[in-house]
């Protein structure tokens, strides 16, 4: 295998243009004779299914859930990031690279990052035009909050549903694409495998959720945009049908998997409460604009928050990040919490809480404003917790929540597979070591709208189309072996449910590869998992047949990826021997407990290759190479 | 807590379905209610039972997937919530739960208590966006909208596509859902452009799906878990009335 970034040549400003005047067009008469199967219809996938079909190109597209509107995309609520400078306080384009590529740990690649944030006004701009109802000023204006990570105001939001927002203006793109009949919709309906056409992707094979059938579909090129592998933990802030599927499936075809240790924990999200949990519920990030964090300085403080008197507090990122305070990038606040909790300070029942207050901002503000600002995360918290956040401190711990590891891709979003294109959470590409907040929104719609248009159109014209038919014997052979997993899934059996493989899967990796690891946890995670993972094979249970809707073979399938996908997280987390962004190891700490990174020896890409179940992947390392920013110690001080 | 349960169970869209009792035990008031059901389901795989089907994904209250009509209303008797979002703690110990799927002509079943909501994508492909094309677009600030404008077209785009008022609806009527989407853009001057075409194309594509009328009951509005007023069915009225006289 070998990693060829494709990045261009020139300074980073240029790199962009330089490159799309180079890339290869297709006329606009041939743009039909060319199709594209697009997985996944979150920002990413929609955006990308609309804007090719705009072209000509001829675009299917393909989600699991009911509709395509339901992808998870939906649920970010803070905001997204963009270089306008509308409130004149210093941003520019550059400025969005530096905050993301520090925030990244310097672990992202210098080019495609650049191109983000080159491309970011742009996507504000087509969002306006489809009608997205941003927040605004009464002078008509759009409005700005700040976000961790950078101390300009840059992140645009609609209340707090931005996700939402921005989803159904590219999904009203797409609608728009299909009810022109230029966009084939399958609505739940599953990718099962890519189809390989000499060592090029060529089609799908599917599974339809609602028939239990499997299809087949060929086309030019493969598109996955199937969001991030959060659940490996089982509790996430992830929709409960997110899963690795299609990217882990694609990458036992031959797609490298990048940085799968990088995996953020959301600082921000309501605690956990006990075994019947499905999910931990986010609460935005954008509340720590006005609330500060705290726990008692004494330890196992029973008191209730309001009886703890000022100087009894800890507002422990305000006293070691002076700078950047509440709004410390993600990595840093989750950590910091956890090391609270860790030390006997926690709050709440489980003691693994701390508190986000918003008494001063009450004070100062006045009620109003702050239902205004964050009206529906209130009613929401109260809702789920049973405490009204307006007169006591919510408590909130970190969460699983974004996967910045992902398929590995070039310049150009394609993976180490010609012809499959990642876009999105699915890809590693953009967001280092951490992602900061507003980012996630940001990279998905710059993906589906500014560069995949451009790139995938060079591929075509260098391969040429080829008009495949999903008759082809390679399409058979492929949609036996999918048939050939589902009925061995069947034929276990056993009588454990696949739920509970699933939080034990969780558990493990919680432990063992969650806010910090180290080299004996990751060890043995190593042999639990695959002990889990026979265990699964010989006792998990599935019950009804192939026929028409099931959800317990949905499940099985997803979750016996995870069950081998894990292991490359945890040999990718025990490989990286240095602490950066959100991965801590405990071995590499600087004195203050700060994340020691080793740029000597781990200024790289791991991109792993299968190499047959149970085996250790193949490690290969795309070298990072800075040529315009300095290296430099990650401080919010 | 422990609850009893009668539950809808349909095999698929042909077969005939009839509500099955359960038995919830050891609950906890915290516990969603969706939760409740996994419970419900790992006990049932646990006896070789097939579980109950049921649609759902973020269980936040956003992606609108979930969708079962509680105790004879959609999304349960809790103002303002989805059925996801419901806690335990909004029941008794003891009380009988009745749980059905989103019945209307438009939504089939497609098993258990999940059915096939794709008129309302239909609906959306028929008129419900702005026609405009990937890039070039004018700066973002270049056309001010009036905070009052953008605040109502907000409230209106709030909606999370559930369907909620569909099954609220004794005609089953998608008013509510189809006056949000003709509001949320007729309020913003992206939208205005095309207003009167949308109004026409998404009516007469909501009519096709075999949705009833609306006879102002306002079940839509007690029932929509993103509180959408029914003052929007009003404007789209308007803007039906007035694209009918101007485009004739």
């Amino acid at each position: 295998m070998k990693l060829d970034a494709q990045t261009p040549s020139g300074p980073l400003p240029e790199k962009w243009d330089k490159h799309r005047f180079e890339m290869k067009l297709v006329n606009p008469a041939n743009k039909r004779k060319y199709s594209a199967l697009v997985v996944g219809s979150g920002l990413a996938g929609a955006s990308a299914a609309a804007s090719l079909a705009e072209l000509g190109y001829r675009v299917k597209c393909f989600c699991f859930q009911d509709s395509s509107r339901r992808a998870h995309s939906i649920g970010a609520q803070g905001g997204i990031n963009a270089a306008k400078n509308y409130q004149n306080d210093g941003d520019s384009i550059y400025r969005l690279f530096f905050d993301t590529i520090k925030g990244g740990d310097f672990r992202s690649r210098e080019s495609n990052t650049y191109r983000l944030a080159q491309v970011s006004n742009d996507i504000i701009d087509q969002c306006a035009a489809q009608g997205v109802p941003f927040a605004r000023e009464y002078g008509g204006t759009l409005d700005n909050r700040s976000f961790g990570g950078a101390q300009v105001s840059r992140t645009f939001y609609a209340r707090g549903q931005t996700g939402q927002q921005l989803l159904l203006g590219a999904y009203s793109a797409l609608s728009r694409q299909i009810g022109l009949g230029n966009v084939e919709m399958h609505p739940r309906t599953e990718m099962q495998e890519v189809v390989l056409i000499d060592g090029h992707a060529k089609g799908i094979v599917v599974r339809n959720l609602a028939t239990g059938k499997l299809e087949s579909y060929a086309a030019d090129a493969v598109i996955l945009a199937t969001g991030g592998y959060m659940r490996v933990f089982d509790l996430s802030t992830m929709g409960l049908q997110c899963n690795v599927t299609a990217a882990y499936r694609a990458y036992k075809k031959g797609a490298a998997f990048a940085n799968p240790c990088y995996t953020q924990i959301h600082p921000t999200c309501i605690p956990h409460t006990g075994d019947y949990q499905s999910k931990l519920t986010l609460m935005s990030e954008s509340l720590r604009n006005d609330g500060r964090i705290w726990v008692p300085k004494k330890h196992n403080d029973d008191r209730p928050p309001g009886q703890i008197p000022e100087d009894e507090r800890d507002y422990y990122l305000e006293r070691k990040y002076p700078s950047f305070g509440n709004l410390a990038p993600r990595d840093i606040s989750s950590r910091s919490a956890k090391e609270a909790c860790d030390d006997g300070r926690g709050v709440g029942p489980t003691k693994y809480g701390v508190y986000l207050d918003f008494a001063d901002a009450i004070n100062r503000l006045g009620k109003n404003v702050i239902e205004q600002r964050y009206g529906n995360l209130f009613d929401m918290y109260h809702l789920i917790n049973d405490e009204d956040p307006y007169k006591v401190p919510m408590r909130i711990y970190p969460a699983a929540h974004y996967a910045m590891g992902g398929l590995w891709v070039d310049y150009n979003l394609m993976s180490t597979i010609p012809g499959l294109f990642v876009l999105g959470e699915a890809n590693f590409s953009d967001h280092g070591a951490n992602r900061l907040g507003a980012s996630a929104l940001m990279q998905g719609l710059a993906d589906g709208y500014f560069v995949i248009p451009y790139t995938i159109g060079n591929y075509f014209a260098r391969v040429g189309a080829q008009n495949i038919s999903s008759d082809r014997k390679e399409f058979k052979e492929v949609e036996g072996q999918v048939d050939e997993r589902i009925k061995k899934l069947f034929a276990i059996n056993g009588k454990r449910t696949v739920e509970s493989f699933h939080k034990e899967l969780g558990q493990i990796m919680w432990e063992h590869c969650g806010m910090a690891r180290n080299e004996t946890g990751l060890k043995k995670a190593l042999e639990r998992i695959p002990a889990l993972r026979e265990e699964f094979w010989k006792d998990a249970r599935v019950l009804g047949d192939t026929e028409g809707m099931n959800v317990t073979i949905e499940r099985a399938g997803r979750v016996a990826d995870f069950l081998e996908f894990a292991e490359i997280m945890c040999y990718d987390a025990l490989d990286r021997k240095e602490s950066c962004g959100a991965h801590f190891r405990e071995e590499y700490q600087t004195e203050e407990g700060e994340a020691l990174r080793n740029d000597k020896d781990f200024a790289y890409v791991s991109a792993w290759e299968f190499k047959g179940v149970g085996n250790k992947p193949e490690l290969h390392k795309e070298k990072l190479e800075f040529e315009s920013v300095e290296l430099a110690t990650r401080s919010y001080k | 807590m422990n609850v009893t349960l009668y539950i809808w169970r349909q095999k698929n869209a042909h077969a005939k379905g009839k509500m099955e009792k359960y038995e919830a035990r050891d609950l906890s008031p915290n516990m969603s209610f969706l939760e409740m059901l996994d419970v419900v389901n790992e006990d049932l795989i646990t006896q070789g039972v097939e579980p109950i089907h049921f649609d759902h994904d973020c269980r936040e209250g956003i992606c609108g997937a979930c969708s079962l009509v509680i105790n004879g209303r959609p999304h349960g008797k809790q103002h303002a919530t989805t059925t996801c979002e419901l806690r335990m703690r909004h029941f008794k110990d003891g009380d009988t739960i009745y749980v059905e799927p989103f019945r209307a002509k438009a939504f089939p079943i497609v098993k258990d208590l999940t059915v096939d909501r794709g008129a309302m994508d239909r609906i959306m492909q028929a008129g419900g966006f702005v026609s405009v094309n990937t890039g070039g677009m004018p700066d973002a600030n270049a056309i001010p909208i009036s905070k009052k404008d953008s605040d109502t077209a907000m409230d209106a785009a709030a909606c999370i596509g559930c369907g909620a008022c569909v099954a609220a609806c004794p005609n089953a009527s998608a008013m509510l859902f189809v006056a949000a989407k003709v509001s949320h853009l007729a309020y913003l001057p992206q939208g205005k452009v095309e207003a009167k075409k949308r109004v026409q194309a998404i009516v007469s594509q909501m009519d096709k799906e075999g949705f009833g009328n609306c006879t102002n009951h306002l079940e839509c509005e007690a029932a929509c878990p993103k509180e959408i007023s029914v003052k929007f069915i009003a404007k789209m009225n308007r803007e039906y009335m007035r694209s009918s006289v101007v485009s004739k």
